[in-house]
């Protein structure tokens, strides 16, 4: 049964809880109350976010590669309780005063969230908007980070570019801290850094009066401005290497040969980033996409074909170190060879007569690598070629690179149903038919031989921390020296196919290169039919400090059409290497005196 | 079956009815002050009116649920406890969910929340069941019980999830239980073994809490921790009952509401809005007239005629007190936010609609104190 003392209790209970109550009104209403009285008077929160200055990045000389620019937009910190004359507003900023009202009355506006009704304002309309401001309670111009890129076009594939945010990157834990319209990188470095140039955007909350007036710092968080990336690309290179190939379309790509640092990576034509950062317009996208020649695509990473005689180089690696020729072995060139009913035919009709390997390196004999590939078969040239880092992608992580092809018997079972002939392994060795291969590839290929075989992955970053090796292949100090030496026979020596690329600031040493496309056999005339023009170097050829690969889109003959390009390239990078040394050499004259006496004491 | 009789009229429960009509009265008062729209900004919205409907309607109940003997409550309490349970069990499968909470069920022209009734067919439904114990019970309960009026519903009440008619349920069930008889051992018992089974329970428990939910009990614990954020209800409530100041600013002065400071101002923490504008004065009466109300259903219990009139007048009051206590407390930051309504003054057509009823069920009990069986 309910007992008489179970309801006192509960009586107790009650009367105990509202005076709990009661107390704590007292203390809320009466004791605290002015301050309340106070607080609900001012009471106005408003939270302003201050984006994060983005990191700024810059190449391996110092020059900064991107300009961090105010970029204004206008915001209203819309308080319900106030008519806003949208007119009139309308005609302040220059928006559709429709859409203006549907972005004030959204159902999730927050009445402590300023609302942004126009972004990207000049300066004319910024002065505009500040003065008339006090019309408008609640309106105030708030500054965020833009960027600007000083070179335009030059590096734009290194460098990319910033745009807003996608809905699908919104979605993402990656982007899930940041506001919605903050501005990421899309594209190239920009895009690959992110994070790191990002930094963390801070934020205040303050207290604003009836007029919109700062009345109180509440909460204030200091953005972190974001990390600088120091790039390993010269862009003076890269300005050289745009200016040299003027209207052609091509890639450049110029690798250091101890580190795997690019250099220089250039596809052109190229796009500027510049017309990102507001907010490309969707007439200017579709114009970049559907472009002919596709500014948007980097050809460095992405557009594979035969490497032609450059090739000649993996091919002359495999058969010395197979023993399959000597440095002396000759071959004699009647301008061709037969092969049941086929003529592989050499460049030079007429024939080189006797050939020995350097001549054949030199003038870029075809019959010459026909006998070596002849005797080494296709399976051992595939080997080489792979370990030489053909084939598959150099693991540059700026965007999906292409793998390329290098044809091998097993490739064509697999992959063709079919086995492999004679005449094939004919074309392959002079890097002709299945081989593909992409720039960068190529111009790893080329820093493998002139750092003495270690396959490096090719960073974008100065100096890395660590430099990593993808892969070794031993070849003998004798080989590479007839090779290198052959090289610079191609740029140095009479005779030679790229004697154009010689130059006066530094030895280089290459070879050329030739990509047919079909349909010039076939006679056909014009730009489009024109071979694609290859050419690859290093410098210094007697101790490589860069290896490079140029590639030129219907350039025509690798000889005349790239090398200048390579030349020009190499040039500007020693060039500017000379013009640092020089600067630390006097900057460093103090403590450059120390150092002596600093050895002594050791 | 239904006697009205000069006798009924002249032991009718007319103080109660005049305090829950009060309070209702102040709760359109300050619905209508809480919705208005800033000066230009629209038309006033017509939450008012739709609650003044719905008092009329709950009049009609109140009136209904006095003029037949609760003993009819008593008799079909088990068939209506089964529909409740079934109604539970269709909201979870065909309710329509708002703010990550399935608790609405549409009818067509209406949609109601069928755990605001259920409340009641619990009592009822749990009261007769403790009263069929009988006394000789010695203050323990078979499993069975246990399961149906406590495993069951609040299985069904946190899968929707509706934390606050869980915890109502919870402690309505030690209520009753208590106030049935219980042996010292078995509080000794479930006190021993409830502090063992804290952490985990309370681990289940917060892993089975919505996001929103969550959040509340940390703004809770800290305010502090994000003042625009998951604690802004809480401070700007606060705020709003604080300026109230002594005598209030004044009937339709309040500008916390119609500003929007206030979130939830015409439901949840209409206390809020109501003591800002009417002061510690004003809440001195509001919080006087609730303790009328309490007062008046604990004397019901105490001369009810028998158990079972007595165990639900003791579980409709403690249901009024409960929910008077956390909506308050949460208004006033001395509890964490659980969206609880304030009985009779909070706007809420369901809500207000099964408070009258479960009013009218006191009122019943009262008026028949002095019937006997027959």
């Amino acid at each position: 049964m309910v007992s008489k003392k179970k309801i006192q209790l509960g009586l107790l209970v009650v009367t105990g809880v509202l005076m709990v109550i009661l107390l704590r009104l007292v203390q809320l209403q009466i004791i605290d109350g002015t301050m309340y009285r106070q607080q609900s008077e001012n009471n106005r929160l408003r939270i302003l976010s201050s984006p994060a200055p983005r990191g700024i990045i810059y190449d391996r000389n110092g020059v900064a590669l991107v300009k961090n620019v105010p970029f204004y937009s206008v915001y209203i910190m819309h308080d319900p309780a106030r008519r806003v004359d949208t007119a009139a507003l309308s005609s302040l900023i220059g928006e559709d005063r429709q859409d203006i009202e549907t972005r004030l009355n959204r159902k999730d506006n927050s009445p402590f969230v300023p609302i942004r009704l126009k972004q990207g304002l000049s300066f004319q309309e910024v002065a505009r908007i500040e003065a008339r401001r006090s019309d408008f309670p609640g309106l105030f111009i708030q500054t965020d980070v833009g960027r600007s890129y000083p070179f335009g076009k030059t590096g734009a594939h290194v460098i990319g570019y910033l745009g807003k945010m996608t809905p699908v990157q919104a979605g993402s834990p990656a982007f899930s801290d940041l506001p919605p319209e903050t501005l990421v990188g899309q594209w190239g470095v920009e895009a690959l850094y992110d994070k790191q140039l990002r930094g963390v955007a801070g934020g205040r909350v303050i207290e604003v009066d009836a007029l919109g007036r700062e009345h109180r710092l509440v909460r204030q968080e200091p953005s972190v401005r974001g990390k600088d990336v120091v790039l390993s690309i010269d862009i003076r290179m890269q300005q050289a290497v745009e200016e040299a190939f003027g209207d052609k379309a091509g890639a450049l790509v110029a690798l250091k040969v101890d580190t795997g640092e690019v250099l220089a990576l250039e596809s052109l034509p190229s796009f500027d980033p510049n017309q990102f950062t507001d907010g490309i317009s969707s007439a200017d996208w579709q114009k970049l996409v559907e472009d002919k020649r596709k500014p948007m695509m980097n050809r460095a990473l992405q557009s594979q074909y035969p490497p032609g005689s450059t090739f000649k180089i993996v091919t002359a690696i495999a058969g010395l170190e197979e023993g399959v020729i000597t440095p002396d072995t000759t071959v004699n060139c009647t301008g061709g060879i037969s092969y049941g009913k086929w003529t592989f035919g050499c460049w030079k009709h007429e024939g080189h007569g006797n050939v020995d390997l350097h001549k054949a390196i030199r003038e870029s004999c075809d019959v010459y690598f026909y006998e070596v590939g002849k005797r080494l078969g296709i399976d051992r040239i595939y080997k080489y070629a792979i370990a030489l880092g053909l084939g598959k992608p150099t693991g540059l992580n700026l965007l999906k690179e292409r793998a390329g092809l290098i044809p091998s018997t097993e490739w064509k079972r697999v992959k063709r149903g079919q086995d492999w002939y004679l005449g094939e392994t004919f074309n392959s060795s002079i890097g002709q038919g299945y081989v593909a291969v992409t720039p960068i590839q190529l111009a790893l290929m080329t820093a493998t031989v002139a750092n003495g075989g270690s396959v490096l992955e090719p960073t974008l970053i100065k100096d890395p921390k660590e430099v990593r090796t993808k892969s070794k292949i031993d070849i003998k100090s004798e080989t590479l020296r007839l090779v290198k030496n052959g090289l610079s026979a191609v740029v140095n020596e009479e005779g030679g196919t790229a004697k154009v690329a010689e130059s006066s600031i530094v030895k280089i040493g290459g070879k050329t290169g030739t990509a047919q496309v079909v349909g010039k056999t076939r006679g056909l005339l014009g730009e489009r039919y024109m071979d694609h023009a290859w050419f690859v170097a290093l410098a210094p050829v007697d101790k490589p400090e860069v290896a490079l690969s140029v590639f030129v889109e219907h350039g025509g003959h690798g000889g005349s059409a790239a090398a200048p390009l390579a030349k020009k390239a190499i040039e500007a990078y020693f060039a500017d290497r000379a013009a640092l040394n020089k600067e630390t050499k006097t900057g460093a004259a103090l403590p450059g005196t120390k150092s002596p006496g600093k050895e002594r004491a050791e | 079956m239904i006697h009205i009789d000069r006798r009924l009229i002249r032991n009718f429960d007319w103080i109660t009815l005049l305090v829950v009509l009060f309070l209702t009265i102040v709760g359109i008062m300050t619905i209508y002050s809480a919705t208005r729209p800033a000066v230009g900004m629209g038309e006033q919205p017509d939450f008012y009116y739709k609650q003044l409907v719905w008092l009329g309607l709950s009049v009609i109940m109140l009136f209904a649920m006095t003029s037949f003997d609760y003993i009819w409550l008593y008799r079909l309490s088990y068939p209506m406890y089964a529909i409740g349970i079934m109604l539970l069990l269709i909201v979870l499968f065909m309710g329509k969910s708002t703010m990550g909470a399935q608790r609405w069920l549409n009818m067509g022209f209406f949609s109601f929340q069928p755990s605001e009734f259920f409340r009641i067919l619990f009592i009822v439904a749990f009261s007769s069941y403790l009263s069929n114990l009988g006394s000789d019970s010695r203050g323990s309960i078979p499993a069975r019980g246990l399961i149906v009026f406590c495993v069951v519903p609040l299985i069904l009440l946190v899968k929707q999830p509706d934390l606050g008619t869980a915890i109502l349920l919870l402690a309505l069930f030690s209520t009753l239980f208590i106030s049935q008889g219980i042996s010292k051992k078995i509080i000794v018992v479930v006190a021993i073994i409830g502090l063992i089974a804290l952490p985990f329970v309370g681990h289940i428990v917060w892993d089975g809490m919505k996001d929103y939910q969550k959040n509340r009990l940390i703004a809770f614990m800290d305010p502090e921790v994000d003042p625009s954020g998951i604690g802004y209800h809480i401070s700007q409530s606060k705020i709003t009952i604080g300026s109230g100041q002594f005598f209030g600013k004044g009937y339709l002065n309040g500008t916390q509401g119609p500003l929007r400071f206030l979130p939830e101002k015409h439901t949840d923490f209409i206390f809020a809005v109501f003591a800002e504008e009417w002061g510690f004065a004003g809440c001195l009466v509001l919080i006087g007239t609730y303790f009328i109300l309490f007062l008046r259903g604990l004397d019901t219990a105490a001369k009810a005629k028998d158990q079972v009139g007595r165990l639900m007048a003791i579980g409709i009051t403690a249901m009024f007190f409960i929910y008077f206590v956390v909506n308050i407390g949460m208004t006033l930051g001395i509890m964490p936010v659980v969206g609880i309504p304030l009985p009779f003054v909070s706007y809420g057509g369901t809500a207000l609609l099964s408070n009258y009823i479960a009013a009218g069920i006191l009122i019943s009990i009262r008026t028949r104190r002095f019937e006997l069986f027959y």
